[in-house]
């Protein structure tokens, strides 16, 4: 980071030393897992940029934002609108929730056995380390697998600002009718905290904002698929990880733009990857920023990841909004048609995940998929069973793994992923 | 052609050498922290072609010249395939592994599952608690394999079986029943990542540990299903890695 953004740190209330222990990790983290890839494309410098300025330029993007009177509204799930957010000119940012840090502050609230995603929300807000959590003008959280609805609850003690969003848990009309009355509550919530009325003008913009950053995700998602691989794996979900809080208009040009190189490569066959390199998709728990542990073991056993089947990934931005209609209810109806598909393993029956994934392994031809669930994430887990035995029953070879945030198991993580890779070259 | 397999264990390494189709030579010693040093002393003197290794110490001879590398996974089915053809399911207990690899007729590997980050339920586990009982390694599987009945162990996690283990003793229990509950404890375990896979005939039982013959009849009750071992089962990771350099030369 060129300027010093100490002082503004300062006025968030974080603490600077346990904010710079940090961001010393972070750093080391992000130079050996992403600098030390050869060949990248150069659309990669952009979110390089991003990423150094995660907690400077962008931080301060926000903060000059609000002292426009625009509202930053942070969330842990995919559920959480964005349109709805856009259109009361808001700012939407993903709280990452990916690092091992603070642990030991978290189970003064937590049991030690509660996933790494909420120990983390726990432990950066702890250690206050995190300048999203400091600047959100509201925190939603939802109610989804039991351990973050009740955590919410300890959680809301914490933080002065937040907002409870209950969610459905079957695909059905009662559940659509919740999904309806709880995203006309958050409306309610939005206008009152911007002091800005929904319309039909403005929700439209925010709808065809998120379609066009849906869109040009959708177009990376095609061209990384290519074969041979013209972007790593760890790049495309790098790119995916910031889609959650880089300003949207610029992120969408820059996928774009990235996007363009990329078929310039596929055109010259150039790829990071040799065209005979095995493919995987993973799937499973959603990967916030800096969890890039088991996809940095996957790539550097030779095998190139085509593909996340997460909410960080095609779970959370497959479909777009319709952007039809004539009046906000229309709308948001059309909101509620595209956010009631996501396959979230809280929903219970989920067969439509499973469909998902055979589909996305025919589309982008992977042969096989790594499974990824959390420690004691019981929705994934327990799911994981039944992804795993329909998904080899159509010939898809499935490892299936579970692990956390800590670096303990890599040696046993990469001999089950360089194992699977053996098998499926078989 | 001189071809050696390298098995780099977290507890010993174990290595063959064969000519062509003989095995000339074999040796197996205790790891330390310096594997590399050890290996050096196994390899002086043996003029190899090529090498491959496998174990968690496998990635010493990433980039060296002839020589491949393969996951202890890969390594033991096709060292148990070439063994025994009509093996479908292998559980391997090594020093701070265990793992269950189920096979497709053809001896491929179809599924396979391992411990995780704990050591509980391994060999290095048996060596805690053999000495916590004041035991050769030998003694206490043929303690156990002779005691009549088991003291149930509770405790998973080594640590606390091994406290557990000691207030037992000063209770007075007995310490060949308190040896078969660790036993039975270990089979227990590796009994519930079988069954993950599937228990298909016929089943091989490798690595380290299955040169105890207590774990291995409490393996084959509580399975009801007979079990095999071959007559060296920790060679058998580094007997797959000769095989599959034998594998490629046929390919190339
Ligand atoms: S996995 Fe489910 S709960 Fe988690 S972010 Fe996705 S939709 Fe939300
Ligand atoms: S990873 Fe699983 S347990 Fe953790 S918050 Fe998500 S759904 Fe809940």
């Amino acid at each position: 980071m060129s300027t010093d953004y100490h002082k503004m740190w300062a006025e968030l209330g974080l603490d600077l030393k346990m904010h710079d222990a940090l961001l010393n990790v972070l750093g080391e983290g992000y130079q050996q897992t992403f600098l030390t890839q050869k060949n990248r494309p150069e659309g990669m410098q952009y979110f390089d940029f991003v990423m150094s300025e995660v907690h400077g330029l962008r931080i301060k993007e926000l903060r000059d934002a609000q002292a426009e009177g625009r509202v930053v509204v942070g969330s842990f799930c995919v559920f959480v609108p964005e349109e709805l957010i856009l259109a009361v000119d808001g700012i939407s940012v993903g709280l990452c929730t990916g690092a091992e840090f603070g642990f030991d502050l978290a189970e003064k609230y937590l049991p030690r056995n509660t996933c790494s995603l909420i120990k983390s929300a726990f432990g950066f807000n702890l250690s206050k380390v995190c300048p999203y959590m400091e600047s959100a003008d509201m925190i939603v959280g939802e109610n989804t697998c039991d351990g973050k609805k009740k955590s919410y609850e300890e959680f809301g003690k914490l933080v002065k600002n937040l907002y409870m969003m209950d969610l459905p848990q079957t695909k059905s009309a009662s559940g659509k009718a919740l999904l309806k009355a709880e995203y006309q509550r958050f409306q309610k919530a939005l206008e009152e905290l911007s002091g800005k009325k929904i319309t039909v003008e403005n929700l439209k913009k925010g709808i065809e904002i998120v379609n066009n950053k849906r869109k040009a995700i959708h177009r990376l998602a095609k061209l990384r698929a290519a074969d041979p691989a013209p972007i790593s794996g760890l790049d495309a979900l790098l790119i995916n990880q910031i889609y959650f809080y880089d300003n949207p208009v610029r992120f969408t040009e820059s996928v774009n733009k990235t996007c363009d190189e990329l078929e310039e490569r596929i055109s010259k066959k150039e790829g990071v990857f040799p065209p005979d390199a095995p493919r995987l998709l993973v799937s499973g728990c959603p990967m916030a920023v800096p969890n890039w542990k088991l996809p940095t073991i996957i790539e550097q056993s030779g095998a190139v990841i085509v593909g996340e089947e997460s909410c960080v990934g095609e779970r959370g931005t497959r479909n777009e909004t319709v952007i039809e209609g004539n009046s906000v209810e229309e709308l948001l109806d059309n909101i509620i048609e595209r956010y009631f598909q996501i396959d979230c393993a809280i929903f219970t029956p989920n067969p439509d995940r499973k469909d998902h994934l055979i589909e996305m392994a025919e589309k982008y031809k992977a042969d096989g998929v790594v499974h990824y669930s959390l420690q004691f994430c019981q929705p994934y887990d327990i799911e994981s069973h039944n992804v795993e035995k329909e998904l080899e029953e159509a010939e898809i070879p499935v490892l299936n793994l579970v692990t956390d945030y800590s670096a303990e198991d890599m040696g046993q993580l990469s001999t089950r992923v360089e194992a699977f890779i053996e098998r499926i070259k078989e | 052609m001189i071809n050696v397999g390298l098995d780099i264990g977290s507890r010993t390494i174990k290595l063959v050498v064969f000519k062509d189709y003989e095995m000339i030579h074999q040796d197996v010693r205790k790891n330390s922290f310096d594997n590399k040093q050890i290996t050096e002393e196994l390899l002086a003197g043996i003029p190899y072609d090529h090498l491959t290794a496998t174990g968690y110490g496998r990635h010493l001879f990433d980039n060296t010249p002839n020589c491949s590398i393969i996951s202890e996974i890969k390594a033991f089915a096709l060292g148990v395939h070439s063994v025994f053809p009509h093996c479908r399911t292998i559980l391997d207990i090594g020093g701070q592994d265990t793992k269950a690899i189920s096979l497709d007729a053809r001896g491929r590997m179809k599924k396979f599952v391992m411990n995780d980050k704990c050591a509980a339920g391994t060999g290095r586990f048996l060596e805690i608690m053999a000495n916590a009982l004041n035991y050769s390694l030998s003694e206490f599987g043929e303690a156990a394999f002779q005691a009549d009945r088991a003291e149930k162990i509770n405790n998973m996690c080594t640590v606390f079986a091994e406290s557990e283990v000691i207030s037992l003793l000063s209770k007075g229990a007995d310490r060949s029943e308190v040896a078969r509950g660790i036993h039975e404890s270990i089979v227990s375990r590796a009994f519930s990542q079988l069954q993950k896979i599937g228990l298909e005939d016929d089943i091989v039982f490798v690595g380290g540990v299955a040169f105890n013959p207590a774990v291995k009849k409490i393996l084959q009750d509580v399975c009801r299903k007979k079990i095999l071992t071959p007559d060296n089962p920790q060679i058998i990771g580094a007997l797959g890695c000769v095989l599959y350099a034998r594998s490629q030369e046929r390919e190339n």
